[in-house]
């Protein structure tokens, strides 16, 4: 198998019944593994919700370390659509020309001293800086914050020891805290100001809201990104006629970046909970347990994709949930779809080839599934054009 | 050359005509309001979800599979829905009107 593959372990299960369950901090949840039952289940937000304790639908649950909503992902309807509202225009930015502009110095810059280095690990010294210099359009503001956020290192919401580590997340609020203070006191045109000065059913948003909608921001589109980015440099080491095929023809780009989300699906599921006794895959789903929609099960169901296990760079027809689907799908997908663009533009542009050097998978593990979702480090070497 | 006749839910009409690609791309080039089209036409995220006009359906024809799993699901789906990422730009539908739905 290739060193850049990320092999589907849920086919079995999804073939044979549907559904894998896993145990999660004396809370178990039931994973739905086909795109059908994903997607249906995603659409029904009365009899899966996502208002649940902050923390519950996440998986693993972060019950134990938070209290701030995160919104509007853990909102449901009439509230949902509220908050949603605010944010849509904002979240739209990354399509305006001068975006993409910005963008497009940021990863040029980044992918110039790649090719001029012998040895690059990509998830440290190219994929996390990029998302954090990213950051600063969607929210904003000046391109140095950046540097707190490349300064805090890859886990900044987990430690190497634990994926729920509390004092790792503090720093987060903490600094989220400190900044929503300093909008109130110099209010300026940042994602910040803004949200403190949006309204919501006749008042202003409070200082918690705003936080919760920060944090989800920040968590939501950093290590996603990051894998995204990263997976992206590993396959095209290994595949340099995509390179050259995107070079060649840069209007396949946005397929191109469907298909890579489809088969990374760098977020592996999200959690719901149930509110009423019902059923789910022909599976009794009690009231008050957990589900989750299994969206990287979904993107290889045989049933509607071909040759799911297969990058195929234009495919055309890919109703992949990569992004999620239903009310709660990525608001960020719209600035996450153009890093990629952009990026596989720059990247066609300028580089001829990469070499994997080394690499050490980073492997989740879920109960019966072990799933490879990208890396803990890689190591390579970029080859330029000239 | 085909003209298409986009009717938003503000009641807005926009006409534009093409030879080739996607009726999302159309509209998307001639910003209709409503039609985002936010997946670049691969039919994953349904933003571009139109009711043709009735007496036009024929013309533009039902979707196949993959498409009608994802349009049974959204809302305000009937029996004239599309996604217009998955409609082509021909001659064959020259003169359709186009309801947008969001």
């Amino acid at each position: 198998m290739k060193k850049s593959a990320l092999p589907d372990p849920f086919a079995q299960a999804r073939e044979a019944k549907g559904y894998g369950t896993i145990e999660d901090q004396n809370d178990p949840v039931t994973m739905l593994l086909r795109l059908k039952d994903v997607r249906k289940t995603a659409k029904d937000t009365k009899t899966f919700q996502s208002g649940a304790a902050p923390g519950r639908i996440v998986v693993p649950s972060e019950v134990s370390i938070r209290d701030t909503r995160q919104i509007p992902f853990e909102v449901d309807p009439p509230m949902h659509g509220e908050y949603r509202a605010l944010l849509e225009d904002w979240f739209k930015r990354p399509e305006q020309p001068d975006y993409r502009e910005s963008l497009e110095e940021i990863i040029t810059e980044l992918v110039d001293e790649a090719l001029q280095t012998d040895s690059l690990e990509v998830m440290e010294q190219f994929a996390l800086k990029l998302q954090s210099r990213a950051l600063t359009l969607l929210l904003n503001i000046p391109y140095e914050e950046s540097d707190t956020w490349i300064g805090w290192g890859m886990h900044v919401f987990r430690s190497e020891e634990s994926a729920l580590d509390g004092d790792k997340a503090a720093i987060l609020y903490d600094y989220i805290d400190a900044q929503i203070d300093k909008a109130i006191e110099h209010p300026g045109d940042d994602l910040y100001s803004v949200l403190l000065d949006s309204e919501i059913e006749g008042r202003k948003l409070t200082k918690e809201e705003v936080k919760g909608v920060m944090i989800l921001t920040f968590a939501g589109g950093r290590d996603t990104v990051i894998n995204a980015v990263t997976n992206s440099i590993a396959y095209f080491a290994e595949h340099p006629e995509s390179l050259c095929r995107l070079d060649n023809e840069p209007e396949i780009t946005a397929h191109a970046v469907e298909e890579l989300v489809r088969y990374f699906s760098p977020l592996t599921h999200m959690g719901r909970v149930v509110t009423e006794d019902t059923q789910v895959c022909e599976h009794a789903a009690k009231a008050d347990t957990r589900v989750s929609l299994c969206w990287a099960s979904a993107n290889r169901d045989a049933s509607t994709f071909e040759n799911p296990n297969e990058i195929v760079i234009d495919r055309k027809m890919n109703p992949h949930v990569g992004f999620g689907f239903g009310i709660h799908k990525c608001l960020g997908a719209t600035h996450a779809r153009q890093v990629l663009r952009v990026l596989l533009g720059v990247l066609a542009q300028k580089v001829k080839s990469i070499d994997i050097l080394e690499q050490k998978d980073n492997i989740e593990d879920w109960g019966e599934f072990q799933r490879k979702v990208g890396y803990d480090s890689i190591q390579v070497k970029f080859h330029g054009k000239d | 050359m085909a003209k298409i006749t986009f009717i938003t839910s503000d009641n807005e009409t926009i006409v534009a005509e093409a030879s080739s690609g996607s009726v999302m791309e159309l509209a998307k080039d001639n910003n209709v309001t409503g039609i985002d089209g936010d997946c670049g036409g691969v039919c994953s995220c349904a933003t571009c979800h139109v009711h043709v006009a009735a007496g036009d359906f024929d013309k533009v024809g039902a979707p196949g599979e993959i498409e009608a799993d994802m349009l049974e699901l959204e809302d305000n789906y009937n029996e004239h829905s599309r996604l217009c990422c998955q409609i082509d730009i021909s001659d064959a539908i020259d003169g359709v009107t186009l309801h947008v739905v969001n």
